[in-house]
């Protein structure tokens, strides 16, 4: 079973200068944690932009949990659901103004979720927690709670698809190391696929299953396998 | 094993020489909340070695940096029994001698160079002004040639270069070069590759601890990572909610029998991980 297939995807941020994904192609299963990693500026984040539904001016062939994203349209259907991302930083990617209540009670209204209190505080208490924290601001958190939150945010929908885009590298080695058993811990109860972008090999050997060596372009320069993985 | 006090002031005493910086019973707290402070009475010696300052954020490593160098602002105040550079009492330092002193015996090199470098200025301007500052007697532009050569930078485009348009590592290098231009006996690194990538982390950490270090010069460095600290340091103290927990030579860190300094070795995650829970530490325990 296939999660993620992409053939032939070209993205170009800019019109007329080299594109920053060239004729990429890429399967990923079900169930796995795949890892990409390379230089800063080799396309990565943009590919998960693109499988997020967050830059959707792409060329080229995208299948995402047997839905077919088409560019230029929004995700439709359980798709937007299905596919949810955590990203580098934290305090970037949570409203500045918004308690933790406010950030996790608002996707919760969109799904219309019964006893979203309820769901909220099982959310916050699965990521390790304390449910007294929902009237903070993200200011008031330390950076690996704040990455709690998101995670607790991104795992609201029950998402099939799970994109981290340097989930940790804004985080001490120790708090990593939570931030990753935690991680572990989310991808055994829920059955999610995850797909890992780091520059930090050490993290991509750990997590993942396989991983993906990227070069210039989006070019995928080598595939790793678990054995690979374990030399590292 | 941890060292007590004592054995790393003697060490230093053994060889023959003062230490360059002599730290006693360091508190750093906010006017706010007197009664807990953020580092609280620390004490250590720094002699012509490499010395890595570990532990997490918010521990008190930058801050310990910072009030070193004079450079804390309100709400926040330091006080200490004792706090010597080269035998000069810092604590009665005029914002005058302050001035002479930083950028010129005393260094600081940060984290992030696209914010630590001022954005409309060339690299030469840069270094240049550093000079300005402290020595007009030297030939300034051989000097920002010579500093810029010394850590890797030899192209002459650079010197006309602006920060934007140098790379992560080329920022960090120029930042470098800028604080050895005075020929400081202490340099301050705090977290100098945590905005670099993997490789540029080696190379840049090669530089400043092993290339363009003298043996005239001390090296404060301050970083979470104690692998790295490990390999570049001759000795480390490790700091836990603002005191002095645990410190020892580096190569004997692996081996560390104190819970956090353990923890905080092996929680780098590998390849040999995969699959396992990576340590961590219960807080409970090391709490007082």
């Amino acid at each position: 079973m296939t999660a993620v297939a992409v053939e032939s995807l070209s993205v170009s941020l800019v019109n007329g200068a080299p594109p920053v994904i060239d004729s990429l192609s890429l399967a990923v299963t079900d169930g796995e944690v795949f890892g990409l990693v390379g230089p800063s500026g080799c396309g990565k984040s943009t590919l998960l932009r693109v499988l997020a539904g967050v830059n959707r001016d792409w060329r080229g062939s995208v299948e995402l949990l047997h839905h077919r994203p088409q560019p230029h349209r929004r995700f439709s259907g359980s798709l937007r659901r299905e596919v949810q991302m955590v990203f580098q930083d934290p305090y970037a990617s949570l409203h500045p103004r918004h308690t933790v209540a406010r950030a996790l009670l608002e996707p919760l209204r969109l799904l219309d979720a019964e006893r979203p209190r309820e769901r909220m505080i099982q959310a916050l208490s699965e990521v390790g927690l304390d449910p007294a924290i929902v009237s903070r601001y993200p200011h008031e958190l330390s950076g690996g709670q704040r990455q709690r939150v998101a995670i607790a945010r991104a795992l609201l929908s029950s998402p099939r698809l799970l994109l981290l885009d340097e989930p940790t590298s804004a985080l001490d080695l120790s708090v990593q190391a939570e931030i990753l058993n935690l991680l572990d811990a989310v991808k055994s109860v829920h059955a999610v696929t995850m797909i890992l972008v780091s520059h930090d090999m050490g993290v991509i050997a750990h997590m993942c299953d396989r991983a993906a060596v990227m070069g210039e372009g989006g070019r995928i320069r080598r595939l790793l396998g678990r054995e690979e993985l374990d030399r590292l | 094993m941890p060292w007590p006090m004592d054995c790393a002031t003697s060490a230093i005493r053994a060889m023959g020489e003062r230490a360059l910086l002599s730290v006693r019973g360091l508190t750093v707290r906010s006017i706010a909340a007197p009664s807990r402070p953020i580092v609280d009475s620390i004490s250590f010696d720094i002699g012509r070695e490499r010395v890595g300052l570990v532990g997490e954020s918010g521990s008190g490593k930058s801050l310990t940096a910072r009030a070193v160098m004079g450079l804390l602002s309100r709400p926040l105040e330091a006080l200490a029994e004792r706090l010597e550079f080269e035998g000069a009492d810092l604590q009665s330092f005029t914002q005058r001698q302050w001035d002479r002193l930083r950028g010129s015996k005393m260094a600081l090199v940060l984290q992030d160079a696209r914010y630590a470098l001022n954005p409309v200025l060339s690299i030469g301007r840069q270094i240049e002004e550093m000079l300005l500052l402290h020595d007009r007697t030297v030939d300034r532009m051989r000097r920002v040639r010579e500093v810029l050569s010394a850590v890797g930078l030899a192209d002459p485009g650079v010197v006309r270069a602006y920060p934007h348009q140098l790379s992560g590592g080329m920022g960090q290098r120029a930042m470098l070069a800028m604080m050895l231009a005075n020929g400081p006996t202490l340099l301050i690194a705090d977290e100098p590759t945590s905005a670099l990538d993997a490789d540029l982390r080696t190379q840049v950490l090669e530089l400043m601890c092993n290339g363009a270090l003298t043996p005239s010069m001390g090296l404060l460095l301050i970083s979470h990572d104690l692998q790295l600290v490990a390999r570049y340091c001759d000795r480390a103290i490790v700091l836990y909610r603002g005191r002095i927990v645990d410190q020892g030579s580096a190569a004997h860190l692996s081996n560390s029998d104190h819970p956090y300094t353990r923890a905080l070795w092996s929680c780098a995650p590998s390849g040999r991980t995969h699959g396992s829970r990576l340590p961590v530490f219960d807080r409970r325990r090391i709490d007082p």
